[in-house]
C-alpha cells in the first residue's frame, strides 16, 4: 500500500508537470485549431535559460525571467513561421511548428555543454516521510505550482479583457473580429502563455537531476494528456494531466510484477496506451466538444 | 471495327501540337510528352551511368538516396495523395528492415534467421510484413482525421521502438542492431567485390527497385485510387457523398504507404551499414515528412528529389566547414556540423513551407514553365 501511495504521490508531480505543459497546447489549439509541435523545445529551452539565469538572479527570480524570455521567443516564433501561413490547411501550419521544434532544440541543445547543468532548485531529491509513503518535495512543489498557475489563468480568461477576447476568438474568430478583437494579438498572446507554460514545466521536469537532453521527450507525453482531457479544454487538461501523470507512475512502479518478460521500465508507454484506447472508446476525450461535421 | 475503335481509343498526335491529346487516354498517359519521354530516359541513362564515374562512398550516399526515396513515396501516397499526415513512418520502415533481415538472416545467427538471402524474396517479404502491420494499425487511424492521425501515429513509433528495443532476438537490442540481409541474385553475392565494387553493383540493384517502385506509385497515383485518395484529401466529406469509401481508401492508403516503407526498410541496412532500433524513432519520421515536403507534395519525382536531398545533408554539412570556418567538425564545439544537419531539417521544412510550398518539383516547375514561353514572360 505504502508502496502505491508512493507511486501515486511521484505520479501527481508528474502529472502536475503535463498539466502545465498539456495548458500550453489547449490554449494554442483553442486560438488556431493547431497543435504545436513545438512545445518540446520550448521546455527543454526553457529549464537551460534558467539553468544560466539561476545562478545569478537565484531560483525563483531565475524561473519567471526564464519564462518571459521563452514566452519571447515564442512570439517571435509565431510572428515570423506561423503567422504567415494564418488561413492554410492545419496540418501544414503543425508541420511548420515540427521543423521550429527541431530548430529551437539544436540551438537550446548547443548550450547544454559537456558538464551536467542544473536548474538551481531549492528542493533536489529530499523527501517526507509519511507512514512509510515517500513524498518527493520537488513533485508537491510541482503540483502547487501547477495549482497557482491554473488559478491564475482562470482569473486571466475570466476576468481579463484579453482573456475575454480570447475566448471569443475561440469560440468564433469571424464574430470576435467583428466585435474589434485582434485576432492577431489572440495568437501572438497564446503562443507566449503557450511558451512561459512550457518553460515552467521544463524546470520542474528536470529539477532534482541534471538537465537530460531527451527532456523534450517529457514534453511528447502531454499530448496524451490532451486526448484524454479534451484537445479544446483546458480543464480536461488538468483532469488528464493528473490522470495520466498517475498512471504512468504506477505503471513504472509495478512494471516487473506486470510484465516480468520485459527488462525495459515501460513506465514511459503508459501515456501512449491510454491515449489509444480513449481514441477507440471516445475520440474527443473525456471534456471536448464533439467534432460534428456537417456539409 | 475492332481497328477504327482501337485507333480512337489510342488517338494520334498532330505534328507541331505537343500539348494536344486527341484522347482521353494520351492525356493520362504516365509520360505524355515527348520531352518528358527523352527526359525520363536521359535521367534513368544518366543514374545508370552514375557508378562507373562517382567514387564509391558518395556512391553509398546516393544508393541510401535511393532507398530512402522508395519510403518517400510511400509515404507521399499516404500525405501526398490521400492526405493523411503520419509521423509513423518510420515505425513501419522498422517493421520492414526487421522482417527482411530474418527473412534473410543466418539461421545459425546470433538473431532470428530463416537464410532465404535471394533479394525477391526477402525485398518482398519486408514489404508485406510492414503491409500487414498496417493494415492492423489502420482500422484505429481511418476513424481519426488531421492532426488526431499525426498524435497517433507519433504514439505507434514510441510503441514499436519499446519493442523493437525489447525483442533483442529479432533486433540485436539498442546500439547493437542485427546484421543486414545479404544481398543474394542468381546465386551470385552482391557483396564481393568482383568486376565492379560492392557499392556500384548495390546501386544498381537500389536504383532498379526504386524505378519498379516509382512506376507502381505513379500508376497508383493515375488509378481510380489515385483519383479517389484525391478526393479524400481535397475535401472528405465530398468524396463521401460522391462515393468514395472512406475507411477502405484510407485503409488502401495506408497498406500501401507501409509497403513501400517496408521495401525502403528491407534495403536499408544493406545502402547504409546496420545500425540500433533506436534510429528508427520520431527523427527518422520527420526526415521522410522533410523528404515529402522538399521535394514535393503528390508528386512521385519530387520524393524522389527530396530524398536524395535529405540523404546528401549530412554530406553538405560535413562540407560546410570549408566555406563558413565559423562551423566546426569537432563534436564537442559549437556549432558543429551535426548541429548544423539537424538543424538544417527544421530549417528546410519552414522555408519550403513558407516559400515554396509546392517543394523542389515546384522549383522544376516554375524553371520549365519560364523557358516554355522564353522570351515572354507569360
Amino acid at each position: 500500500m505504502t508502496g502505491f501511495l508512493t507511486a501515486v504521490s511521484s505520479g501527481v508531480g508528474q502529472g502536475s508537470i503535463y498539466i502545465l505543459l498539456a495548458l500550453g497546447f489547449v490554449i494554442i489549439y483553442k486560438s488556431m485549431q493547431v497543435i504545436s509541435f513545438a512545445q518540446p523545445a520550448f521546455m527543454m529551452a526553457g529549464a537551460i535559460l534558467v539553468s544560466y539565469l539561476a545562478p545569478r538572479l537565484g531560483f525563483w527570480l531565475a524561473v519567471i525571467v526564464g519564462a518571459i524570455g521563452i514566452a519571447a521567443v515564442a512570439l517571435v516564433v509565431e510572428r515570423l513561421a506561423i503567422r504567415p501561413m494564418v488561413g492554410k490547411q492545419v496540418f501544414v501550419i503543425a508541420i511548420i511548428t515540427i521543423g521550429v521544434d527541431i530548430v529551437v532544440r539544436v540551438i537550446a541543445g548547443a548550450f547544454v555543454g559537456a558538464d551536467p547543468r542544473l536548474v538551481g532548485d531549492p528542493w533536489g531529491l529530499d523527501a517526507w516521510n509519511v507512514g512509510g509513503v515517500t513524498i518527493q518535495h520537488r513533485h508537491v512543489a510541482a503540483l502547487v505550482a501547477a495549482t497557482i498557475i491554473v488559478l491564475l489563468l482562470m482569473l486571466f480568461f475570466q476576468r481579463s479583457p484579453l482573456g475575454l477576447a480570447m475566448r471569443a476568438a475561440a469560440l468564433d474568430q469571424e464574430a470576435a473580429m467583428a466585435q474589434g478583437v485582434s485576432v492577431g494579438q489572440v495568437f501572438a498572446i497564446s503562443w507566449a502563455l503557450a511558451g512561459g507554460l512550457a518553460a515552467i514545466a521544463g524546470v520542474f521536469a528536470s529539477a532534482g537531476n541534471p538537465i537530460d537532453t531527451n527532456l523534450w521527450v517529457v514534453a511528447l507525453a502531454a499530448l496524451p494528456v490532451i486526448i484524454l482531457g479534451g484537445l479544446d479544454s483546458l480543464g480536461g487538461a488538468v483532469v488528464g494531466g493528473l490522470i495520466v501523470g498517475v498512471v504512468e507512475a504506477l505503471v513504472r512502479a509495478y512494471h516487473s510484477d506486470l510484465f516480468p518478460g520485459l527488462s525495459t521500465n515501460s513506465g514511459y508507454l503508459a501515456p501512449y496506451v491510454v491515449m489509444l484506447l480513449v481514441l477507440l472508446l471516445r475520440p474527443q476525450g473525456l471534456f471536448g466538444t464533439k467534432e460534428v461535421e456537417r456539409v | 471495327m475492332s481497328t477504327s475503335a482501337g485507333k480512337t481509343s489510342k488517338g494520334h498526335r498532330v505534328m507541331g501540337r505537343p500539348d494536344l491529346y486527341t484522347s482521353y487516354r494520351q492525356d493520362m498517359a504516365m509520360l505524355n510528352t515527348r520531352p518528358k519521354q527523352l527526359g525520363v530516359l536521359a535521367i534513368i541513362a544518366v543514374a545508370a551511368i552514375l557508378p562507373l564515374t562517382v567514387t564509391d562512398d558518395l556512391l553509398k550516399i546516393l544508393g541510401t538516396g535511393l532507398v530512402l526515396a522508395i519510403g518517400a513515396i510511400g509515404l507521399n501516397l499516404l500525405t501526398g495523395y490521400a492526405g493523411q499526415v503520419s509521423l509513423g513512418h518510420a515505425f513501419f520502415v522498422g517493421v520492414g528492415a526487421y522482417a527482411a533481415s530474418a527473412v534473410a538472416g543466418d539461421p545459425d545467427g546470433r538473431q532470428i534467421g530463416f537464410g532465404i538471402d535471394i533479394v525477391p524474396v526477402w525485398i518482398l517479404a519486408g514489404g508485406l510484413a510492414a503491409a500487414v502491420t498496417g493494415a492492423i494499425v489502420a482500422p484505429l487511424a481511418t476513424r481519426l482525421r488531421g492532426l488526431y492521425l499525426a498524435i497517433v501515429t507519433l504514439g505507434l513509433v514510441f510503441i514499436g521502438g519499446y519493442f523493437f528495443n525489447e525483442w533483442r532476438d529479432l533486433t540485436g537490442g539498442p546500439q547493437v542492431g542485427r546484421e543486414a540481409p545479404a544481398p543474394v541474385i542468381l546465386g551470385s553475392e552482391l557483396t564481393r567485390n568482383g568486376a565492379f565494387t560492392q557499392e556500384q553493383k548495390l546501386y544498381w540493384l537500389f536504383l532498379v527497385v526504386l524505378i519498379i517502385c516509382a512506376v507502381l506509385a505513379r500508376n497508383i497515383g493515375r488509378s481510380r485510387i489515385g483519383r479517389a485518395f484525391a478526393a479524400v484529401r481535397d475535401r472528405d466529406v465530398a468524396a463521401g457523398v460522391m462515393g468514395v469509401d472512406l475507411s477502405r481508401y484510407k485503409l488502401i492508403a495506408f497498406v500501401l504507404s507501409s509497403f513501400f516503407a517496408g521495401v525502403c526498410g528491407s534495403l536499408l541496412f544493406v545502402a547504409n551499414g546496420t545500425f540500433g532500433p533506436e534510429r528508427f524513432g520520431l527523427l527518422l519520421s520527420v526526415q521522410f515528412i522533410a523528404m515529402v515536403l522538399i521535394g514535393g507534395v503528390a508528386t512521385v519525382s519530387g520524393s524522389i528529389m527530396g530524398a536524395m536531398l535529405i540523404a546528401l545533408l549530412p554530406r553538405i554539412a560535413s562540407e560546410l566547414p570549408g566555406f563558413l570556418p565559423f562551423i566546426t567538425s569537432n563534436a564537442n564545439e559549437h556549432p558543429n556540423i551535426f548541429e548544423v544537419e539537424l538543424a538544417l531539417y527544421g530549417l528546410l521544412i519552414i522555408a519550403f513551407l513558407l516559400f515554396e510550398p509546392r517543394g523542389l518539383f515546384g522549383i522544376w516547375m516554375r524553371v520549365r514553365t519560364y523557358w516554355k514561353s522564353f522570351p515572354f514572360s507569360y
